[in-house]
């Protein structure tokens, strides 16, 4: 399992390479640069040259990419272009809000996702079973952001239940510690703190959650259906162990793995989605500050951004593939 | 939003399955699965919204009361900053935020959401095709030098498959400015992944399956076992998939215009575009917002309704 | 493993929130237990770039910096015209090129430091004397918009700076000596990015170290951490994480003391979030309210205060693309084709006016005698008859993905405009590009461009800053060279006495009006909106509205 890890984790560095470089090409290839953003309708066309001239634009493209490089391995990222702030600062900032945000979406999505779908196959061409496989289709079809405005409207304009922007009152002032305002809160004790950044997540938590929500009933259903018919459930169920027994150690475990497969990648489908959510609930975290930069054309915050992803899905992906062994023993990871 | 990996992963796999298995009872793949996509009535429903989608796609634009481009109501005064009537005798649904006739931009702007749709599922579907197709190919004849390109074409497709698709989206939006044919590539290129490998894997599968042992070990050429055989049994995934891709499509492209990114050319309407310039009028007049939501959704769900339930039909684990 | 795995799992995160609890240390006030009716909290549509106000040009910025920072002269509340801030009174000498300023005493930095001459005289001097990448023309924006270049300009384009030294005479008095004469003073000095830091501070926190490689500017620590004025707000805390910046009151304010001991900015960018924020609470304000708004959030009983229109909207012509439009007939042709009172009635703000001059008519300078180009699309077509033009066919830019206080809409803009010209036969091929960058690219450069529309909201009263930044030397937005024109300029931008500069300025902009360059289109006043409890503040036209005066009734 060690030797597993380690290769897996080897493998990440000609990745980043390739894709750092295809990457820094792609970008520098976009029409215009930071400068028309950074100046506005105030700029002129030699205002810009010496601005491209201090960023070392007009340089070429290897010799940026050496620069790039040579501070990649020094773990400094640069300097936003439209911030001005660290690009490794930012994303300490910005991060946590996006980690906080889609895990309580997956929280809700497989809290919620399981038990109904596990119900809907239990109770096959029922009501439960028509009502949740229609609802999750629903869930797939409506836009993340028209959503997200429908719920703001009803619980926040109309009942005032939850607050429909940010990610905590700020004049409770609370201590920041990690960025991650519900364990800060529980880390100083201020647990009024932790309780208003969890309350503030729940809407744009479950607009984020719709669409997982939806693949995740689908799966345990169609998955627990293919379980129900295998020999092993009838022959618990013949030699008379309980129905608790069945559907808890039989049913349930093994119709986990192929949901666990989708959890996983899920997780990173949903950054997609947070940069909406994030837009439309003012939610300060990565999805929608990236989808910005792309905009300002912030070379810096996107090439960093995009290279975390890329370490972040292959640490996702071997968390998985190790998950695997825990739910199933018959697969051992070489 | 398109579909998250996880679930595209499941889909192809199943699919690229089933692909490799033939008919086991003389029926063809397609005569059976169409009885059985008679029998489900999700399939029906599906196939009746998409049928009346097509057909307001097609002959409304000849049929509606008012140039969806007329702004009426600005020439005659009723539209004010907070102010847009509502419904009248002549104008079912009102005016939308520029005096327009609200219906008929409906009416009209299925087509260019349909279009829009088909499209940029065409466009993924043939350059996720070529690189699926190639890459299948060379996995298929082997060697070092299948095998090579194989595994970087593979890997290109993943690192695509692991780009949020909407930040993919996003970024080929920005690189070729906004237009209609952006809005198609962009959305278009976010499927490419999904069809390169759905393609591969059922051409592996193909590749082989016993039959294609069989046509090899009778002499038959390869190129010919290829063309004859080993794509036309892939493609059956494929269409299903496509078909839920352009659900998939229209969501994203609706996406895109939220973002500020769509199609900016504003003589023909799109109703993921009136989605997206409705938002700055939710207060006033919600139904602007309200008709081209509820139009979306229930189109996506037509080719929801009809894609799952041909995967179903086509699925022989499920055949039963 | 036997115990049933949710039961497992519940047991987990509770001795996982049992270790981290408490396991770091609260630095939270304890007075927030305060009656919350003296903190504000205003949605703002972007973070504040940086702290310093000399290095910053963006709106949320300086916004933050009208707080927290003063300067010499500032303008009246609500209005344009140069009143006293840190200087009580100002004269200019015979020759108008020093300037002599009588300051306030008894005023104190945030960091109890004494404000004085002296003072005055190292902020200009850390300006002028600006080195390296403090040269930047994104770095010092404002500065070098009105002063031109430094002690030693770095790069050759840079004009010879306009402002020449400072001398401090007593602690209240301070000769401030320019280079020439020119209207820009001292309206231009009441600029947010003129405000007067501490000294103290700006060596204690390397405040004009700007530093970092060329290719990644840092800023120094006080310009993202230690901003310290003399104004009625302290900075507090800048909280990224959450999109916040807290402001509290300067318990020391040499004036009437704030009335909010708490102002906190809050980050809103989507325009309909900001308005479902007020109305569930969330925050008791915001700027930048959508023209479609204004009239609903009254009715709902928000306090929406309209700025007086200080900017304008215009259809820029570029006589280089399509050869037709240096003809002055077809641009005549155009200005007539376009229905400008019915964009103003149905898409902008209540309260915006169609454009006459290139400059809204609060300014000096403006004149009501020149041509009209009243809608008249038979007109229109006998101009383009006439000009041998009738099948003319023009490139028509407008940008996406943006609101300007001048265009809150642009697409809606570009549809009614085109409209319009198609009406009276000219061909229109739409060009939609992204605002930034390729819009403002493709419009101020090259010569690919036909007609656009463009705007631009006044820094400060004078009229040089609107019609002067337009067509004071050749442009690639309009593409023209008429040196009489700008010779007029330079004459009127030197002329030392005001009436007289009045007069010129006057007579400038008949020259423009006939000249034609393009069609100023529309001044729209913006709207700013506080809760319905929330009074006190001051429209401004300058956007310098002063939250120190916002009390909750």
């Amino acid at each position: 399992m060690f030797r597993f890890i380690v290769r897996r984790l080897l493998q990440l560095i000609p990745t980043l390479f390739g894709l750092s470089l295809l990457l820094f090409i792609w970008l520098r290839r976009l029409p215009g640069g930071p400068e028309t953003a950074i100046l506005g309708e105030r700029g002129t066309p030699e205002m810009r040259a010496a601005i491209r001239h201090n960023m070392g634009l007009d340089e070429p493209i290897l010799v940026q990419y050496g620069r790039f490089v040579r501070r990649m391995i020094k773990l400094d990222l640069g300097t936003s272009t439209s911030t001005k702030r660290a690009v490794t600062t930012e994303f300490i900032e910005r991060f946590p809000g996006t980690v906080e945000l889609t895990i309580t979406a997956m929280v809700i999505a497989i809290g919620v996702g399981i038990p109904l779908g596990y119900l809907a196959a239990r109770r096959r061409g029922r009501f439960l079973d028509h009502a949740s496989v229609g609802g999750s289709l629903i869930g797939i079809c409506i836009p993340v952001f028209f959503l997200g405005y429908v719920l703001k409207a009803i619980f926040s304009e109309n009942l005032h239940w939850f607050p429909s922007s940010g990610r905590q009152d700020p004049t409770l002032g609370a201590t920041r510690v990690t960025n991650f305002f519900v364990l800060d809160g529980l880390m100083t004790r201020e647990w009024d703190a932790a309780a208003d950044a969890l309350w503030h997540l729940v809407l744009p938590a479950i607009a984020l959650a719709s669409i997982p929500l939806a693949i995740i009933v689908r799966i345990t259903r169609a998955s627990v259906l293919e379980v129900l018919n295998e020999d092993f459930v009838r022959t618990a169920e013949a030699k008379g162990l309980t129905e608790r027994t069945v559907r808890g150690r039989h049913v349930l475990r093994n119709a986990m793995l192929p949901v666990a497969t989708s959890i996983g990648l899920l997780a990173g489908g949903l950054l997609s989605g947070a940069v909406l959510t994030e837009t439309v609930f003012a939610f300060s975290g990565i999805g929608a500050f990236v989808a910005e930069a792309i905009g300002q054309r912030d070379y810096p915050v996107l090439m960093g951004f995009i290279l975390i992803i890329a370490v972040v899905y292959v640490l996702v992906n071997l968390l998985v593939d190790l998950s695997y062994s825990f739910i199933d023993p018959r697969v051992r990871v070489r | 939003m398109t579909l998250s990996p996880g679930k595209k992963r499941e889909k192809i796999d199943r699919l690229s399955e089933l692909a490799a298995r033939d008919d086991e009872r003389g029926v063809s793949l397609w005569q059976e699965a169409f009885r059985r996509l008679r029998g489900n009535p999700a399939a029906i429903v599906g196939a009746i919204i998409l049928a009346i989608f097509v057909l307001v796609a097609v002959i409304g634009p000849f049929l509606v009361p008012y140039a969806p481009t007329d702004t009426i109501g600005i020439r005659e005064g009723l539209i004010k900053p907070g102010v847009i009537p509502g419904p009248d005798g002549d104008h079912w649904f009102g005016y939308d935020h520029q005096g327009r006739d609200e219906f008929s931009r409906m009416i009209v702007g299925a087509r260019q959401t349909l279009l829009v749709g088909v499209v940029s599922t065409l466009i993924g579907l043939a350059v996720g095709a070529l690189i699926g197709g190639i890459s299948g190919a060379a996995a298929g004849l082997g060697g070092r030098w299948g095998r090579w390109i194989d595994t970087t074409l593979m890997r290109f497709v993943d690192m695509l498959l692991a780009m949020p698709s909407l930040l993919l989206a996003v970024s080929i939006a920005a690189l070729l400015g906004a237009s209609l044919t952006t809005v198609m590539i962009a959305v278009g290129v976010v499927s490419v992944p999904v069809f390169a490998r759905l393609l591969r894997g059922s051409m592996i599968s193909q590749a082989n399956s016993d039959y294609v042992l069989a046509a090899t070990s009778l002499g038959v050429k390869k190129s010919k076992i290829a063309l004859t055989h080993v794509v036309p049994n892939s493609l059956a995934p494929v269409i299903v998939q496509a078909t839920l891709t352009l659900a998939t499509a229209i969501i994203e492209a609706a996406a895109l215009s939220f973002l500020g990114l769509g199609n900016p050319d504003t003589a023909v309407p799109e109703w993921g575009v009136m989605l997206a310039d409705a938002q700055q009028y939710l207060g006033i007049r919600p139904s602007l917002a309200i008709y081209p939501a509820v139009a979306i959704i229930i189109t996506a769900l037509g080719f929801t309704l009809l894609g799952e339930a041909m995967r179903e039909a086509l699925d022989p684990k499920l055949r039963k | 493993m036997r115990a049933p795995r949710p039961k497992v799992a519940i047991a987990a995160v509770a001795v996982a929130a049992l270790a981290v609890a408490g396991c770091a240390e609260s630095n939270r006030d304890d007075n927030s237990g305060g009656s919350k009716k003296d903190t504000l909290v205003f949605g703002v549509a972007g973070d504040p770039k940086v702290l310093d106000p000399s290095f910053a040009s963006d709106g949320e910025s300086l916004r933050v910096a009208r707080q927290v920072f003063e300067t010499l002269v500032r303008p009246e509340e609500g209005g344009t015209k140069v009143t006293p801030g840190l200087a009580e009174s100002w004269t200019p000498d015979a020759a108008g090129t020093t300037w002599t300023f009588k300051l306030r005493s008894g005023v104190k930095f945030h960091d109890g430091t004494d404000f004085n001459a002296e003072a005055v005289c190292v902020n200009f001097n850390r300006w002028y004397n600006a080195k390296g990448l403090m040269q930047s023309p994104d770095v010092t924006a404002y500065w070098q918009d009105v002063m031109g270049g430094f002690a030693a300009n770095e790069n050759a384009d840079l004009p010879p700076s306009l402002f020449k030294s400072c001398a401090a005479k007593d602690a209240t008095t301070v000769d401030l000596s320019f280079t020439r004469v020119s209207s820009k003073i001292p309206a231009a000095l009441m600029l947010p990015s003129f405000s007067i830091h501490s000294p103290k501070a700006l060596q204690e926190f390397d405040a004009s170290n700007v530093g970092g490689t060329s290719e990644d500017i840092k800023y120094p620590s006080y310009a993202t951490e230690h901003p310290t004025g003399t104004g009625p707000f302290k900075f507090k805390a800048w909280d990224v994480a959450n999109k916040t910046l807290t402001l509290e009151r300067n318990e020391d304010y040499a004036g009437p003391k704030a009335k909010l001991k708490t102002l906190i900015f809050k980050t809103i960018s989507d325009e309909n979030a900001r308005k479902q924020a007020l109305r569930s609470g969330d925050i008791q304000g915001y700027d930048l309210v959508g023209p479609a708004d204004v009239e609903p959030l009254k009715g709902e009983g928000f306090n929406v205060l309209t700025r007086p229109a200080f900017n304008v909207l215009y259809l820029a012509i570029n006589q280089k693309g399509n050869p037709k439009l240096a003809d002055l007939k077809v641009r005549q042709a155009i200005a007539y084709a376009l229905n400008r009172q019915q964009l103003v009635d149905s898409k902008l703000p209540p309260g915006a006016k169609v454009a006459d001059n290139f400059m809204p008519d609060t300014v000096e300078g403006w004149n009501g005698d020149v041509t009209k180009y009243t809608y008249d699309p038979a007109k229109a077509k006998a101009l383009l008859a006439e000009a041998g033009a009738s099948n003319l066919t023009l490139r028509f830019h407008y940008p996406t993905e943006v609101t300007r206080p001048y265009m809150p809409n642009p697409k809606d803009i570009f549809e009614l405009l085109s409209a319009d010209l198609k009406a009276v036969g000219i061909t229109v091929e739409a060009i939609p590009l992204k605002w930034s960058p390729d819009y403002l690219n493709a419009t101020t450069s090259g010569n690919k461009h036909d007609i656009h529309f463009l705007g631009w909201t006044g820094d400060y009263g004078d009229a040089y800053n609107f019609i002067g930044t337009f067509f004071d030397r050749p442009k690639d937005e309009w593409g023209f060279t008429n040196q009489a024109l700008f010779d007029q300029f330079k004459d009127a931008d030197s002329t030392a006495d005001i009436a007289a500069r009045t007069e010129k300025y006057k007579a400038l902009n008949k020259s423009v009006m006939d000249f034609l360059p393009g069609v100023p289109i529309s001044h729209s006043p913006p709207a700013i909106v506080f809760g319905k409890d929330v009074t006190g503040v001051k429209a401004s036209p300058l956007t310098d509205e002063r939250y120190a005066s916002a009390e909750f009734k």
